[in-house]
């Protein structure tokens, strides 16, 4: 998040654009709720009719994929009314012609026609937006799980450069992190392209940097992310697979390339508090240990470091993730010999700019925001206050794509997917949680009053659906949640597990898949 | 009786929620929300509220598995790292250290994720490292 969640609050209007926040992060739903009371305008866009949207101010639901059009569409309108902000404009961004040209070929009306929401909706929503004095965006996975992502993300960065709603409190641009330390993984480098710190592999003076904190001799080449390694795994490139804490398995597109993928392994090890569907095809299975049974940090959506204290002994015979993957690098023969989550810590600090100021001592408390560069440093609550981190912001013109995959006569209905309340992601840690089990105790399909009816089931019948990678069945549950022609299933259920037909293909840059849109067929079960 | 409570941070979304853990005797018996913490100030969400129950499940991998004759069997630590070990370094030999890549998670620490990051980079000598950040 460029801001901090309690700012959210304080906030005059608030758009939710590709976020079930009330499922998916209810303690952010809870400053949203305030900042309602508090007379703040709600805009929620959602292809779904989620929970939120009957708190909103104004609710409209775009058709799956097409964010960039309602977007060029609103700030269309705000250009057109006079009603950016022209001396932030200005002073603090660049491009701004070319992007104007582009967002000028998207008349509201036009926009209207590829998203389906109202013309007179989309310049409520400019209105609202670009007229309070702080306005803010928060959006999640609806966003970026696109093939598209990248220029959804950007164009949402257009929106609130376009109208200065950005580097004061209570404004920003806002991704709600969905896994508890996603954005620590990140601003640790357990990513292809950067070292921790967000610091390029590819750059000669960071290799050296880093060679020299760490006594080896390191590559320039990019690694190969998530989806490259599985297909590296396929053609022979990729030989041994290491997971920590992941389960690909059910938790990545197209579950039938990622078994063969995995299969394929010659060395396939998995670290993990479970035996989970992706640990069941390991060569070797290592016992990890939860959060209760570690010291450590994580870092929060808003780049908040966090405390993370051991409660109890490991369960059994299992041991702490840092433990383990110390000891193996030792047997390795690359040697370390941490003894405490906090000498890591330690040595994160030196490495890693945006950390250099956060110590153990310093996180008992409310913890540090990053960039934090050293120990008198207080944190950093919002970013891009007087500049941005490349100095002017970059303004991009951006034409609306559709998704990779479009309905056609043989796979008739849209199909997006998501996640529910009581349960997190591949639900490893909530189906083992006997309350959170019992509150939704398997997987289903929401469906249009409309479409179940032509389908001829009812509520609770189960279907089949089918999609160009594979076949599930599930029980319907007929909804307006969803319009007609859409289809949505969270993917938390094994047994109904909709990554077995969502479309692998992926935003190229961000190399995210596109989740949330792919087609389907429906037929009802014999 | 041996009781305490531990200030520390809920494993779920990304909000960061602050609770305390109540430990009996060595159990965990639920979460007790912090009423200062910066996010959550005394609230919790249902998962939040149950954030103990899966830590003491019956289901948890309590050893070791190294696959033999197709089956996963428990063996030693010793057993399952030097295995790991020794074929990690035959792959390297044989491949090259491009050969090896790693999914790191979200849902460990950041001093884990650091660690992992490291090893694959300095100790195997590729950046194939990733995690879920897009799922």
């Amino acid at each position: 998040m460029t801001n901090s969640v309690s700012e959210i609050a304080d906030a005059d209007c608030i758009l939710v654009i590709g976020s079930n926040t009330t499922s998916s992060h209810p303690l952010v739903a809870a400053r949203v709720f305030v900042a309602k009371q508090k007379g703040a305008k709600l805009i929620v866009a959602d292809p779904r009719r989620i929970p939120l949207a009957s708190e909103a101010d104004l609710y409209v639901r775009q058709n799956l994929g097409t964010d960039v059009a309602l977007l060029n569409g609103i700030m269309n309108v705000i250009i057109e009314n006079g009603w950016a902000d022209d001396a932030f404009v200005s002073e603090r961004t660049e491009n701004f012609e070319a992007f104007k040209e582009t967002v000028s070929q998207y008349p509201p009306e036009k926009a209207s026609e590829i998203t389906g929401v109202a013309a007179e909706d989309i310049i409520r929503i400019a209105e609202y937006y670009s007229k309070a004095e702080a306005a803010t965006i928060l959006y999640c996975m609806g966003i970026t799980q696109h093939t598209t992502g990248v220029d959804n993300v950007k164009s949402l960065a257009n929106l609130a450069m376009l109208t200065g709603q950005i580097g004061r409190p209570s404004t920003g641009v806002n991704p709600l992190r969905g896994q508890n330390n996603v954005q620590g993984a990140c601003d640790m480098g357990a990513l292809p392209n950067v070292y921790p710190g967000y610091q390029a592999v590819t750059m000669l003076d960071n290799q050296q940097k880093f060679e020299s904190a760490w006594g080896a001799r390191l590559s320039d080449q990019m690694g190969l992310t998530l989806p490259d390694m599985l297909s590296g795994l396929l053609d022979g490139s990729v030989r041994a697979l290491y997971v920590m804490g992941e389960n690909p398995v059910q938790s990545d597109p197209d579950t039938r390339h990622v078994q063969k993928a995995l299969e394929a392994a010659e060395l396939l090890v998995v670290q993990d508090i479970f035996l989970t569907p992706t640990a069941e095809l390991a060569h070797v299975v290592l016992p990890g240990a939860s959060y209760a049974e570690k010291d450590g940090t994580f870092t929060n959506t808003e780049r908040r470091v966090l405390r993370v204290r051991k409660s109890i002994d490991p369960v059994g015979d299992s041991r702490p993730d840092w433990e383990i993957i110390q000891e193996i690098s030792n047997r390795f023969g690359y040697a370390m010999s941490f003894d405490s989550p906090e000498a890591i810590m330690e040595e994160i600090r030196t490495v890693t700019p945006s950390y250099g100021g956060i110590t153990y001592e310093r996180l008992e408390g409310e913890g540090i925001q990053w960039p934090c560069p050293d120990v008198d440093h207080p944190g950093t609550p919002y970013l891009h206050k007087e500049t941005f981190a490349r100095g002017k912001g970059l303004f991009h013109a951006i034409e609306y794509q559709p998704p990779a995959e479009i309905v056609d006569e043989e796979f008739p209905f849209w199909l997006t997917t998501g996640r529910l309340y009581a349960h997190y992601h591949t639900a490893t840690m909530t189906r083992n949680s006997p309350t959170l089990d019992t509150e939704v105790k398997e997987g289903f399909l929401e469906i249009s009053p409309q479409d179940a009816e032509m389908l001829g089931v009812g509520p609770g019948e189960v279907v089949k659906v089918g999609s160009r990678r594979g076949e599930i069945s599930a029980k319907t549950m007929v909804t307006d949640r969803v319009a007609k022609g859409l289809v949505f299933m969270p993917f938390h259920f094994l047994e109904s597990n909709p990554n077995v037909l969502t479309n692998p293909a992926h935003d190229p840059i961000a190399k995210i898949p596109e989740f949330k849109v792919c087609a389907v067929k429906l037929e009802k079960a014999a | 009786m041996d009781y305490k409570t531990v200030l520390t941070t809920c494993p779920y979304c990304g909000c960061g929620c602050n609770f305390y853990l109540e430990v009996l005797d060595g159990k965990i018996l639920a979460p007790i929300p912090c009423k200062t913490s910066p996010t959550n100030e005394g609230k919790l969400c249902i998962k939040g509220w149950n954030a103990h129950e899966f830590i003491q499940s019956p289901n948890r991998l309590t050893g070791p598995l190294v696959r033999k004759n197709g089956e996963l069997v428990a063996v030693s630590w010793d057993e399952a790292l030097d295995y790991t070990v020794s074929r990690l370094k035959e792959i390297k030999d044989s491949h090259g250290g491009d050969s090896i890549a790693f999914f790191s998670s979200a849902k460990v620490t950041n001093e884990e994720n650091y660690l992992l990051q490291k090893f694959a980079r300095a100790g195997i000598g590729t950046n194939s490292v990733d995690h879920c950040a897009r799922l």
